[in-house]
């Protein structure tokens, strides 16, 4: 019985949370990737 | 008494100072009741007002108005208007401390303020508006921390890692604006759960869009307005590319606030019909919500743009205030004035004397903390020593 | 995190049963929720409330609230309106006047305790939760007290203790959620002398609801107040007139309090996910535009440095030319002069030769000299002339850097 998700407010609870970490780490990889995607410009400056 | 202590005592004793003091000795009397009995003590809070000016006033009318720091770094930074650069800083300070504020102000609405950071360590209510606004606040005032930062870090001469900082103006804006859109936001979404309790011509699904773009028109008409007032009191704290830059920034931020303005006077047009509310608007409350679209909305869109297209710096200056006001109506619309419309009125909320007096008193703070600092650190100036770093 | 490993794997698993076998789809399917099953709640029949206020004094009792100003039997209590307060988990309000009525309708007022409650989807630390019981309760270990619940509850149920300045609680009815797990009876339906109370299970609660309304059609309102409301509440009514004439508002919707913010909610990742994508690319594109207009700039001023370079040069060849030939044109003025002087000496000599044949005719040196200072003069002027014109370029190139 512990595995159903009887309402919806604990539904939301479960996907949000796993959404608020993917929300952290898609942010800061953001910065990763950015630096990645721009490695061999000419110019490296990212500022 | 020597002469000098004479001439000293006369330079501190400014109205301005006077004033200041006697706000603030009244806060910190303030501080102490409400801190050692209680919220009924302080304030008119009920239990159908669970909120009053503390959340209205000092947190979502705080954090709209300190909106100018993020619209301010986006525009130079990430839109390339470099020619402003100078409005950078103290558009960042002036947001900087509103956030510091606002959270120091909630301290005092909390009931077990020490608890603050629970949401996040015990809490994650992730279902909860509030859980996305205080996550965002948090970050958000770290990053403007950070992005103020540097000028402490030059006054004090901590070259490198002000350097270091300065390298992460980019990611830090970035961030910023992320971060500022979603809280601003959903300060606006925190009423949605309430339909009920919120008058249908203010609650709308749109919400969360109207708190956002109304805090771009905050930011923009806030810098203007800030910096008509930083040049009264500081002009001497500026250099000559601040003071060179100042009109140029009036009419630019005075057109971008009208442009932004049009939108949000054609969205608050497209929720009524979305709501199907027309018939309300010949009520009370419709006269009310008239008078923000036409004169707080409408008409600062068309000053704005009159004074733009004539130049006219003192008009655009007069409607950024004007603005700001609109902007306070509209926050306290949301969240106390047409918040439990349907109540007798004598269950509706009016402030205590002392929840004013708070409200004054962090107001009060901000412009003594930003004295402080202009008088201090390069704000208004550039440092000679980080010149043309940027 | 909140939810445990074991509990997340479980869910993940359930998920994959329900598409599997396809049994109880409805409940697993992340689809539609319908709340715990055989969850408790109580029905309350207005039309058999007599307002003796025994429930209130229950409640008062086994939550151990303070002994309020009048006592439980003094009945011009309820001449006022009244609401829940900290003191008071439940109140029983008197409604005169109704036309559809004969006389005065009574009707409790407490925590309905939602499917889907409002305060819980509100706070920010999960203190509400909507137990497998049916009851919704308040943790006190992790209230911030930031009161968004109250602002939530559309039925304006919970209070707060704004006289207590270190550890103000927020209070509710908990539906006797500690005397249930005991097996015993909410105070209040167990002091109901007029059972205008039903506690049991939700579903049958609904059953009796609904036959009740059949057999006595006259009696009630064709409604269960409670069984939709707000996405449906464990505490349901039964009146005989209509509902907003006894304080239950009829305009709150169907809409569980969860869904009202799902959709700001479901906003926030994707303003995550793109604005950095939209602002990054902002960004690149004024820093782009910004780079053309620096090398447009540069190209500009490097040829307008040339430009002025090659005038410069022209303007000082022209000028060594000139002085060349201005040089050249003295030199030959002066030789001429000289040759002149010359001629005209040897004539007057020759005059003279004829004149004093007998004077002697030993000094013929024509004056050189003269004509070489002439030439030395020019000279200098010209190189004087040649000096400037480097100078005019320095200054151009100085003024197109600036603008």
């Amino acid at each position: 019985m512990n595995n159903i998700i009887y309402t919806l407010h604990d539904f939301l609870l479960h996907t949000e949370s796993i959404v608020f970490i993917i929300m952290g780490i898609s942010l800061l990889s953001m910065v990763g990737f950015w630096l990645f995607l721009t490695a061999r410009d000419e110019d490296k400056n990212i500022q | 008494m020597s002469e000098d202590a004479a001439v000293d005592r006369k330079s501190i004793m400014t109205p301005f100072n006077i004033c200041a003091g006697i706000i603030v000795i009244a806060g910190l009397i303030v501080t102490f009741i409400r801190f050692t009995q209680g919220l009924g003590a302080a304030t008119n809070l009920s239990e159908y007002n669970p909120w009053g000016i503390w959340i209205g006033f000092d947190l979502l009318v705080g954090v709209a108005l300190a909106a100018g720091g993020y619209v301010t770094s986006a525009a130079v930074y990430l839109f390339g208007m470099k020619r402003f650069h100078s409005a950078v800083r103290p558009a960042i300070l002036t947001g900087f401390l509103g956030y510091l504020f606002v959270v120091v102000a909630l301290h005092y609405d909390l009931g077990r303020p020490w608890r603050l950071p629970y949401p996040f360590i015990f809490g994650y209510g992730t279902t909860s508006m509030l859980f996305e606004v205080g996550l965002c606040v948090a970050l958000y005032l770290t990053v403007l921390f950070l992005e103020f930062s540097t000028a402490p870090m030059e006054w004090l001469g901590y070259k490198r890692t002000r350097n270091l900082v300065h390298r992460l103006t980019l990611v830090l804006t970035i961030f910023g604006v992320v971060l500022s859109t979603l809280h601003q936001s959903s300060l606006g979404a925190l009423f949605l759960i309430a339909p009920s309790k919120l008058h249908p011509l203010w609650y709308s699904p749109y919400l969360p869009t109207y708190f956002f773009v109304s805090s771009i028109i905050a930011g923009l008409s806030m810098v203007i307005f800030e910096g008509t007032l930083a040049h009264r009191a500081f002009h001497h704290k500026m250099d000559e590319a601040h003071k060179a830059e100042h009109n140029p920034l009036t009419l630019g931020f005075g057109k971008a606030a009208s442009l932004v303005l049009a939108g949000y006077f054609s969205i608050k047009v497209i929720g009524i019909a979305a709501g199907n509310h027309w018939h309300l608007l010949a009520t009370g409350y419709g006269f009310w919500f008239l008078v923000e679209l036409m004169g707080f909305i409408a008409l600062p869109c068309l000053l704005y743009a009159m004074g733009v297209r004539e130049q006219n710096l003192k008009l655009i200056r007069f409607t950024a205030a004007w603005t700001v006001l609109g902007i306070i109506i509209n926050r306290l619309n949301v969240s106390i004035i047409a918040f439990n419309w349907q109540l007798p009125s004598s269950e509706r909320y009016f402030p205590h004397w002392m929840e004013f007096t708070i409200s004054i008193f962090i107001v009060t703070l901000i412009v003594l903390a930003y004295r402080f600092i202009v008088t201090r650190m390069p704000i208004l100036y550039e440092h000679p020593e980080y010149k043309d770093s940027h | 995190m909140s939810i445990s490993r074991r509990k997340f794997l479980g869910w993940l698993g359930a998920a994959g049963a329900g598409t599997t076998i396809g049994s109880k789809a409805n409940a697993a399917s992340n689809k539609v929720f319908k709340g715990y099953p055989d969850s408790m709640g109580v029905l309350h029949d207005a039309t058999l409330c007599v307002g003796c206020r025994e429930c209130e004094a229950a409640c008062n009792k086994v939550n151990e609230l303070s002994a309020p100003d009048k006592p439980f039997t003094d009945l011009t209590v309820l001449d006022v309106k009244r609401r829940t307060k900290n003191e008071a988990f439940t109140v029983v309000n008197r409604y005169d006047g109704i036309p559809e009525s004969k006389g005065p309708v009574f009707r409790k007022t407490q925590c309905n305790h939602c499917l889907e409650p409002a305060c819980a989807s509100a706070c920010f630390v999960r203190a509400f939760k909507k137990t497998e019981s049916g009851a919704v309760v308040w943790d006190e270990s992790v209230c911030v007290g930031c009161r968004y619940c109250m602002i939530a509850c559309p039925f304006d149920i919970p209070t707060y203790e704004y006289d207590n300045p270190l550890t103000p609680k927020v209070l509710k009815c908990t539906m006797c959620a500690p005397r249930i797990e005991k097996g015993l009876l909410p105070g209040c339906v167990e002091s109901c002398p007029k059972e205008a109370l039903t506690y049991g299970k939700r579903e049958d609660l609904i059953k009796i609801a609904r036959d009740r309304i059949s057999k006595y059609p006259d009696r009630y309102v064709d409604h269960i107040y409670g069984e939709h409301e707000m996405g449906g509440t464990s505490w349901l009514y039964l009146s005989s007139v209509p509902f907003e004439k006894i304080a239950l508002r009829e305009d709150l919707g169907i809409t569980p309090a969860p869904s009202l913010t799902s959709g700001a909610l479901g906003v926030v990742p994707m303003v995550v996910g793109l604005w950095p994508v939209l602002l990054t690319g902002v960004y690149a594109m004024s820093k782009r535009k910004e780079k053309i207009a620096t090398e447009e700039r540069e190209t500009a001023v490097a040829e307008a440095i040339d430009k002025t370079t090659a005038e410069g040069e022209v303007k000082l060849s022209n000028a060594m030319a000139k002085a060349e030939k201005d040089k050249e044109k003295a030199i030959e003025k002066a030789v001429k002069t000289a040759l002149e002087e010359a001629e005209k000496q040897a004539e007057e000599e020759a005059a003279a030769k004829t004149e004093a044949e007998a004077a002697k005719a030993d000094q013929v040196e024509p004056d050189k000299s003269a004509g070489k200072d002439q030439a030395e003069k020019i000279d200098e002027a010209q190189t004087e002339e040649a000096d400037e014109a480097p100078k005019t370029k320095d200054a151009k190139t100085n003024d197109e850097e600036e603008s």
